[in-house]
């Protein structure tokens, strides 16, 4: 039997206006939200006079690659990249050490003062960075640190995030598991290292990815303890790459994307992680 | 022999504790602790005109005349426009976007990963980016708002705050998306399926449904919004460094000038302890609020 065409066209109607609705919709957003990246990939791939050029030209139809090279080395941006990877990755590396050791020692092993130590390293979740850059300047400075890695690196070789979270997660082992690794003759070390780390994967992988990020984005103190290219970070770089001429705008576009293009990678490798990583500064003040 | 080896364990236990917390607490006592103490001790002393003369004893007469000085009113000001005018806006965008993508549409995926795009650009790039683009001579956004030559945007007074704005809201757009995304999608089919049922209409279900399941992420990206904006440093500073006329000068940027400009330390760490004091507030608020106000979907 034939449904009624009087019936059923007027609902499918409306749903497709509807769906053609929200299809407009969404393209205005992603316009208006996309632009900006948009033209930047344009403009990194146009001469400055052309940027500069009214009307403007929204499609690149004869691409040039040369304000990269351009970018990476007369602009230093391969130095400012490679900076920040080391000191990127070295904090990285000991936040999940020194978090992964404190939490667990938090969690699992009994000794005097341990919750009262524990209340001191949550409590610097309550002292934002900014509010001490003046007195930890004279530190760096007093320790004959300035404009060197160890003042980008050491300031942030813990963190107190991460030692709530690794803590909350080895109390989460379960009992039994201790207590038969005892038995098999474990100590400590080796329980943390063959069954609580292993165990606790997707932690690592989502305290990492906001180490990373948040190390990578530092700017502030970056800015306060280095004054030469060779230990600038590409944050502090973008800075120095913004003072460039306006006959060199195109330079400046791309090398705003080598700066990017290593967190977007990081990203879509990472995307499973993400939410959880992008939000593991929660308990961050 | 058995209570002696007991002991002896004991002891080992405890030293390999304090061994593994060493690490992160040597690294507080010397970059977190000692340097707040620093700061309110600083705040003590009053830094001379000129540089070579020594500090002087003030006690804590320089904390009130600090304080309540027309300057650090003024950054307050700025500060919470700023806050004002980044963090309702971002929240408002955040869930309409991530309501707006999250249908069943072929080709959906492309505008969630262009929605969450802006996650991938640290302050700095964004930053960069819209100073280019809003430049006088060549910027395209000045062209297109009709801005080309004369004053440019970021150097106008009243436009400065509110663009340096739109550049953090962008910035921040994409983790707000993300964030909606994932608490939309954590809503049980359920819950909106009998509202369906029951016959609600998609905008009375979102309102009665959808926002109070929400609560809680909402709540959550405020209080993130409201530090981080207190904490916005990198935008001022790329952006319009303070100017025109301290028109964006907010609270952090007046430390680092303090500081770093001025070589004024005793201003700046009275001013630091009042932005510890502030965002310790804030943070101590969020829990507060966080135990009695906000909606918990698990609870029924």
């Amino acid at each position: 039997m034939k449904a009624d065409p009087s019936v059923t066209a007027r609902p499918r109607t409306r749903r497709a206006v509807s769906v053609t609705f929200r299809y407009v919709l969404l393209g205005i957003m992603a316009v208006i939200i996309g632009f900006p990246i948009y033209i930047t990939v344009v403009n990194s791939l146009l001469s400055a006079p052309q940027i500069a050029a009214r009307p403007p030209t929204l499609f690149p139809l004869h691409p040039m690659w040369g304000s990269f090279a351009t970018a990476f080395n007369q602009a230093h941006l391969g130095i400012y990249l490679r900076n920040s990877m080391i000191v990127t990755v070295l904090i990285m590396v000991a936040e999940l050490l020194t978090s992964i050791l404190a939490g667990y020692a938090f969690a699992c092993v009994r000794f005097p003062f341990r919750r009262t130590i524990f209340m001191l390293c949550i409590a610097t979740l309550m002292v934002p960075m900014e509010a001490t850059i003046v007195p930890n300047r004279q530190t760096i400075v007093e320790l004959g640190w300035f404009n060197s890695f160890p003042a980008l690196i050491v300031p942030f070789l813990a963190s107190g995030v991460g030692i709530f979270l690794f803590r909350q997660a080895f109390l989460g082992v379960p009992r039994d598991l201790h207590d038969a690794a005892r038995l098999d003759g474990y100590g400590h070390f080796r329980f943390l290292t063959r069954i609580a780390v292993p165990l606790n994967r997707p932690l690592i992988g989502a305290f990492a990815l906001y180490a990373f990020l948040s190390a990578w984005n530092q700017y502030l103190w970056p800015l306060i303890v280095t004054e030469t290219n060779g230990v600038r970070t590409v944050q502090i770089g973008l800075r120095q790459l913004q003072a460039l001429n306006v006959d060199q705008t195109n330079v400046i576009f791309a090398g705003t994307l080598l700066a990017a293009l290593p967190i977007f990678v990081l990203l879509l490798i990472f995307q499973r992680q993400l939410v959880r990583g992008l939000t593991a500064g929660a308990l961050k003040g | 022999m058995i209570p002696d080896r007991n002991r002896s364990r004991k002891w080992r236990e405890a030293l390999l504790g304090y061994l593994w917390v060493l690490p992160a607490l040597g690294v507080f006592a010397v970059f977190v602790f000692y340097p707040l103490g620093k700061a309110v001790w600083l705040g003590l002393y009053r830094t001379p005109p000129f540089p070579n003369l020594a500090s002087k004893y003030v006690g804590a007469s320089q904390y009130g005349s600090v304080l309540s000085s027309a300057p650090f009113l003024h950054s307050l000001e700025r500060t919470v426009l700023f806050v004002i005018f980044t963090v309702p806006a971002g929240i408002v965008l955040g869930i309409a976007l991530a309501a707006l993508a999250n249908q069943r549409l072929a080709g959906i995926r492309v505008f969630r990963t262009v929605f969450s795009s802006t996650v991938a650009t640290s302050t700095a790039v964004a930053s960069v980016i819209f100073f280019t683009l809003l430049d006088p001579q060549v910027g395209l956004f000045s062209y297109w708002l009709g801005k080309r030559g004369g004053t440019g945007i970021l150097q106008n007074p009243t436009l400065a705050l509110p663009a340096v704005s739109v550049v953090t809201l962008w910035q921040n757009i994409g983790f707000t998306f993300i964030l909606m995304s994932a608490a939309l999608q954590s809503i049980p089919d359920e819950l909106l399926d009998a509202a369906r049922i029951d016959g609600a209409a998609s905008w009375f279900r979102f309102r009665s449904v959808t926002l109070p399941l929400l609560s809680p992420t909402v709540f959550f990206a405020g209080v993130v919004g409201i530090i981080g904006s207190f904490q916005a440093f990198g935008q001022i500073d790329l952006l319009t460094q303070g100017g025109p006329n301290n028109h964006t000068l907010v609270l952090i940027y007046y430390i680092y000038q303090a500081a770093f400009t001025n070589n004024n330390y005793g201003l700046a760490a009275v001013l630091s302890v009042a932005l510890f004091l502030i965002l310790l507030i804030l943070t101590l608020g969020q829990f507060w609020f966080l135990e009695r106000r906000v909606f918990y979907g698990r609870e029924s």
